[in-house]
């Protein structure tokens, strides 16, 4: 590991200002360690903003489900609020990494975890844009069952790696933006698409940093489930995740909101409107269920090895949703 | 060029106060500055659980987490769960009498990830121990015995 300076930030304002261009926060640093130890993440200084005070609350407040960045997964997975407001967001958290590391990682971490790839995490592959802008790619061509099928480049296929996020995005969550100034960006701006420019994942300077994240309370927050489809039964990324969450109208059939992403299948959380589009309107039905989430592959590109998710996709979609109707 | 930091944390009760290296992780602390060789070092990179130690009281990876942020924290180690008189955890004892291991290399880990299995209250049955145990990898496959002796110590 290449040798950094380390400073224990108190405040936020102290965090925002302190060290260099290639200084990084340090949360949890369940994957930042990890990749410094691996060389592919060097650092000249670590702020540690694990123990700014104020920031690790859970609650709800003004129809808005509010969590602090420094919130622990595990303490917000075990949230009654949480369970009972948005059975999506815990279970996307307790199906995530394992419970050591739930104790360590935290909301606002969760968020900022790189897109990954083995090729990515092995400086021995020295071709890899994300790594290293401009080098080339050496997941394209090599070995990609779990590559991107939607929203990959010609400059990188990495899958986004985490469970939360999707959640997130299918709900329209809010992520607040600390620092010089403070802001707000809707989940689905806070994740950007690889493009020319992998090694850029998100729209935020490098002096700013997740306050919480805000999730809106609906009726469809209440209806929301993640489904994780996995190599192992646990601790194992996703190979197909779903986020879906339905508001029926007042008969009680009809469908009136459908919010559905998916992870471990794109280069971003990937929000399938296609498939809310051809659900809203439609009874709540098996046979409208498995119409709508054959539009889920809408846009995919295969590689040699993962095509086979263009059979998983739909089938993992429909049987997230399925689990949400009332008989289910 | 190397970079120091002071840190002050408790380690089974007793006060540890060291200038080290930032890149001294709280595993290597353990082994290397304390001479508690309990905490093993498998993967190093959070795959496997062998390094897992409590900080305030919940299960963690020692060797994803640096020294410097152990700091003001409370730290159990395998070395800290058996009585003063050396009256073993009764985890421990579960172990020895489900022969829950075969090198044994995993077991501090396990243990110690065990005990937090149990104090959250996901131990109540074998399919939330599997799910509450998957951080911690068993390669000699002694998973069936480490099971039963969780569900024994959790009271089952």
């Amino acid at each position: 590991m290449k040798s950094f300076a380390y400073l224990r930030a108190n405040t936020i304002a102290q965090a925002a200002a302190a060290g260099t261009e290639f200084r990084q926060f340090l949360a949890g640093g369940t994957t930042l360690l990890d990749l410094m130890k691996c060389g592919v993440e060097q650092p000249d200084t670590l702020i540690d903003i694990g123990r700014l005070p104020g920031l690790d609350s859970i609650g709800h407040r003004s129809g808005m489900l509010s969590i602090g960045a420094l919130a622990k997964m595990s303490h917000v997975a075990a949230s009654a609020t949480v369970k009972a407001f948005c059975p999506a967001l815990s279970q996307s958290l307790l199906e995530a990494a394992s419970p050591q590391i739930r104790n360590m990682a935290t909301i606002g971490g969760n968020l900022m975890q790189r897109t990954r790839c083995a090729y990515f995490r092995d400086p021995a592959f020295a071709a890899c844009n994300k790594r290293t802008p401009g080098s080339g790619c050496a997941a394209i061509g090599g070995v990609t069952p779990n590559h991107a099928l939607l929203g990959a480049s010609s400059a990188c296929i990495a899958t986004y790696p985490g469970d939360l996020a999707v959640v997130l995005v299918a709900l329209d969550a809010i992520i607040r933006i600390g620092g010089a100034v403070e802001r707000t960006l809707a989940a689905a701006d806070f994740f950007l698409l690889p493009g020319d420019t992998p090694h850029l994942e998100h729209p935020i300077a490098r002096d700013e940093l997740i306050l919480g994240i805000d999730v809106p309370l609906t009726p469809a927050s209440f209806r929301s489930t993640y489904l994780k489809v996995r190599q192992r039964h646990s601790y194992e990324f996703a190979t197909v995740g779903v986020a879906a969450a339905i508001d029926l109208e007042d008969d009680g059939q009809t469908v009136r909101i459908a919010q559905v992403a998916l992870g471990g299948v794109a280069t971003i959380p990937w929000r399938v409107t296609p498939v809310e589009a051809a659900l809203i309107g439609k009874p709540f039905d098996e046979a409208a269920i498995r119409a709508a989430s054959n539009s889920a592959i809408e846009g995919a590109r295969t590689t040699e090895h993962n095509a086979y998710k263009l059979d998983l996709i739909p089938r993992a979609v429909a049987r997230a949703l399925l689990s949400l109707k009332d008989d289910a | 060029m190397t970079e120091d930091v002071h840190s002050l944390f408790i380690v089974n009760g007793a006060e540890c106060d060291i200038v080290h290296d930032s890149r001294l992780t709280l595993l290597d602390a353990l082994r290397d500055e304390l001479q508690l060789m309990g905490t093993k070092k498998g993967c190093d990179h959070g795959q496997c659980g062998a390094c897992t130690v409590h900080v305030d009281g919940e299960r963690v990876l020692s060797c994803l987490t640096l020294a410097a942020q152990a700091h003001g924290r409370q730290v159990t180690t395998i070395e800290g769960v058996a009585e003063a008189d050396g009256m073993l955890h009764p985890l421990q004892t579960a172990f020895l009498k489900h022969d829950a291991l075969q090198c044994g290399f995993c077991t501090p880990g396990q243990i110690m990830s065990g005990i937090a299995c149990i104090a959250e209250g996901h131990a109540a049955t074998d399919d939330d121990i599997r799910e509450y145990m998957s951080g911690n990898l068993c390669r000699c496959g002694a998973t069936t015995g480490i099971i039963a002796a969780i569900r024994e110590a959790a009271g089952r």
